[in-house]
């Protein structure tokens, strides 16, 4: 009954809003209808209408879903403080980290789905219905660990905000063994997503033990700069106040690992290219010079590359990391950055050349990246409605209404700049 | 010499046409064939059949049957029995052709090998012909082929340098050489561990088999194949009624749906009733031997005792059970 009140209460928080809100959530669904249009045109045609073939096999769907399963993974990076350092000012907006992970995991399957030739026979992964090829294919892992961190997150937002939905405060025992079951998880999903590629030893290009840390490395790039933007944006919306000490401490984070990030990327240039001769050099010719005329993804790599740099040079001054303006700057260019290079410029360089030395080069169709924007469009739909029903929740705004325990809201919502005190 | 130069000349003038007319992989120009496909050209040129949508073209009851269909190595033979009519019923239907498929079981004692003579092979295709009608192959321009022939400059192995699409007025071309490459059946196949549904597996005679109803079409097999031997269905592939081979095979050469992946089969429809397969038959000058590994009579066993003997990027460790060979 409780649990039916919670999820109608919830449900008519969807509901409320201004007209920005409404803006934004119907400009999200036309996308989606967009997507769903052409999509329908894909499951009809075949995925002929995508640019790609056998030559490259995986492309614009498939960089997306890697690099989304990153997004989902850094989600740790506020469960982390929050429960292991007891950071109380973390703590207060780790549910928003969840929910990102929520919306990360769903909008990554959403593209694995959308790559399938086949998407009636999904139920032939079901585990005995259809056949699971487990532990041998790192697909199957991969969706296995998909899956368990999607049920994991789900739990354990669920867990929290029905009970401040309840007005009681959650049992600490009850959920904190599967926070740090999550961690684990989080670092788990990427790594596995990482092995998917890398397990391939016909694939040079991928076949090497660095892809799993530059995943992880890379992950914790994207994943800060995109909550330090999601952050403000929520503060000032006035759902959540948002401690200035937390996109601090996300910021520095982020700037560490976009060193490490552009470290691991240089380490990888120069065992390419100071020997010729490595099968792995062809894929990495082609993709940073180009090989025998080929060379489409050229300005793409150099593009993220130089993003990426001047992202890592505001972030390391000091004064401009503590700025909120340069610090979305840079925020926006990592994130791109990160886009680019862990998601085309790391899958289709895999395919190019094949293995049998062909040099095909893929370009996305307009139909296809229209299909992606609509997925795009459903993760962040997913995010807006999980905030919006969710914030009220832990503010306590929204509570269960028949009488039995009231809870005044403790902190309402504040609109005003970011305070700058910290709570450490 | 066997083949004097004005047989080659007749070879390769016959070859070409035969190439054009039935419009296979030899489209010379790679970014031609993108273009055309980013134009959409290619999946609309000329076909009727394709008109059908992707999963449709059948009736309800065929349709829940196949949907619900099971994993081929999973179904009974009353199942078996009913997806074959199934498939003789959407050829009817699909292609307009009466075809008869059948899932003849692997002999016992029997493991397929193949082994290529690289001094004979000349360039010739008629080796990708023969298995694109063979095979049930779509005919148009995007289509696939199992077989890939590829040219290479005399004195050199790296791959990066070989051309699958070469179209000289004859061939062999002086200087080059040619190495066709097609699924190696490993013994240990990367592509079957990937698969994440288990629709790609080794049969006892050892040829590795696609399910093409149980396939989901992530084409992470694609990924894991050294020798670039998988390839996927982009669209309902197309075969004018008078192509049909109408002897086919559930794992075999049986008309392939669209979104799934499929590889060459050792001509499994062929192979087990103890033909050769149409690709050794086709070579005109004899650079294919076929047979059974487990014989220690069969002329495969003597090519591996005594002849120069390797295999490509063997240094994968797949096991191929494809060998090249010299005189
Ligand atoms: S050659 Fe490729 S498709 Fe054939 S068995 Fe080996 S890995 Fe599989
Ligand atoms: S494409 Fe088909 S055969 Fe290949 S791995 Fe995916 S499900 Fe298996």
């Amino acid at each position: 009954m409780l649990i039916q009140n919670f999820f109608r209460d919830g449900c008519k928080e969807l509901l409320r809003g201004g007209w920005m809100y409404r803006l934004w959530v119907g400009l999200l669904l036309l996308m989606i209808a967009a997507g769903g249009g052409f999509y329908l045109e894909q499951l009809d045609q075949g995925l002929v209408i995508t640019g790609l073939s056998d030559q490259v096999s995986w492309g614009y769907y498939i960089a997306n879903f890697a690099f989304l399963v990153g997004i989902a993974a850094s989600a740790v990076l506020l469960v982390i403080p929050a429960y292991i350092f007891n950071r109380k000012d973390i703590e207060e907006v780790v549910l928003l980290g969840e929910a990102m992970a929520v919306a990360a995991v769903v909008t990554a399957i959403l593209f694995v789905v959308i790559d399938l030739g086949r998407p009636d026979r999904l139920w032939h992964l079901i585990p005995l219905l259809g056949r699971f090829h487990f532990p041998q294919s790192l697909l199957a892992w991969d969706v296995l660990v998909l899956s368990g961190y999607l049920v994991l997150n789900c739990a354990i937002s669920f867990y929290l905000l029905f009970c401040h939905y309840r007005g009681r405060s959650p049992v600490f025992g009850r959920y904190f063994p599967f926070v740090i079951l999550a961690m684990f998880w989080a670092i788990g999903i990427h790594t596995v997503t990482a092995f998917l590629f890398s397990a391939n030893s016909a694939r040079p290009f991928w076949h090497g033990a660095l892809l799993g840390p530059r995943f992880i490395a890379s992950a914790f790039v994207s994943g800060p700069a995109l909550l330090i933007v999601a952050l403000q944006i929520i503060h000032r919306i006035g759902h959540l106040r948002v401690n200035r000490s937390v996109i601090e401490t996300l910021a520095l984070i982020m700037t560490v690992s976009l060193q490490i990030s552009l470290f691991f990327v240089g380490a990888e240039l120069f065992t390419d290219f100071y020997n010729t001769g490595s099968q792995h050099v062809a894929s990495s010719k082609y993709l940073y010079l180009g090989l025998d005329g080929f060379s489409g993804l050229r300005p793409w790599i150099w593009t993220a590359l130089t993003l990426n740099g001047i992202a890592v040079t505001i972030l390391m001054i000091h004064p401009l990391r503590r700025n909120l303006v340069t610090l979305n700057t840079a925020c926006l260019l990592a994130y791109c950055g990160v886009w680019m290079e862990k998601g085309m410029a790391l899958v289709v360089p895999g395919f190019i050349p094949t293995p049998l030395g062909e040099i095909f080069e893929y370009l996305p169709t307009v139909s296809e990246v229209i299909i992606a924007t609509g997925c795009w469009a459903v993760g962040v739909l997913l995010f807006t409605l999980l905030v919006k029903a969710g914030a009220p929740l832990e503010l306590g705004r929204l509570h269960r209404t028949d009488g039995e325990q009231d809870v005044v809201a403790a902190n309402g919502p504040s609109g005003g700049p970011i305070p700058t005190s910290s709570a450490q | 010499m066997v083949w004097n130069n004005h047989e080659n000349s007749n070879m390769s003038d016959q070859h070409d046409v035969s190439t054009q007319s039935a419009g296979t992989v030899t489209v010379p120009d790679p970014h031609r064939r993108r273009l055309l496909k980013q134009l959409g050209i290619a999946g609309a040129a000329g076909t009727t059949a394709a008109s059908a949508p992707a999963w449709g073209g059948s009736t309800l009851l065929d349709a829940l049957g196949g949907f619900f269909q099971d994993q081929y190595q999973r179904m009974s033979p009353s199942e078996i029995e009913a997806a074959l009519a199934r498939i003789e019923r959407k050829a009817k239907r699909d292609l307009g052709v009466d075809i008869h498929c059948d899932n003849t079981p692997p002999q016992a004692g029997v493991v397929f090998g193949y082994a290529l003579n690289v001094s004979r092979c000349r360039g010739y295709r008629d080796c990708v012909q023969a298995c694109i009608q063979e095979n049930n192959h779509g005919r148009d321009p995007s289509s696939t082929a199992y077989i890939r022939v590829l040219e290479l400059d005399h004195g050199q192995m790296n791959l990066e340098q070989a051309d699958q699409y070469y179209d000289p007025e004859t061939v062999p071309v002086p200087g080059k050489y040619y190495l066709p490459v097609q699924c190696m059946q490993c013994a240990d196949p990367p592509c079957v561990k990937a698969c994440p549904v288990e629709a790609t597996w080794m049969e006892p005679d050892g040829i590795v088999v696609v399910d093409y109803d149980w396939c989901i079409g992530c084409r992470y097999c694609m990924t894991a194949c050294p020798y670039w031997a998988r390839h996927f269905n982009w669209k309902q592939p197309t075969i004018p009624a008078d192509q049909v081979n109408p002897d086919t095979h559930y794992l075999g050469n049986r008309p392939r749906p669209v979104g799934v992946v499929e590889k060459c089969h050792f001509c499994i429809q062929r192979t087990r009733k103890g033909r050769l397969p149409a690709c050794a038959e086709a070579c005109p000058t004899g650079a294919r031997v076929f047979g059974n590994l487990l014989d220690p009579h069969s002329e495969i066993r003597y090519v591996l005792a005594n002849k120069p003997v390797f295999q490509l990027k063997s240094e994968l460790g797949t096991e191929p059970k494809f060998w090249y060979f010299t005189d």
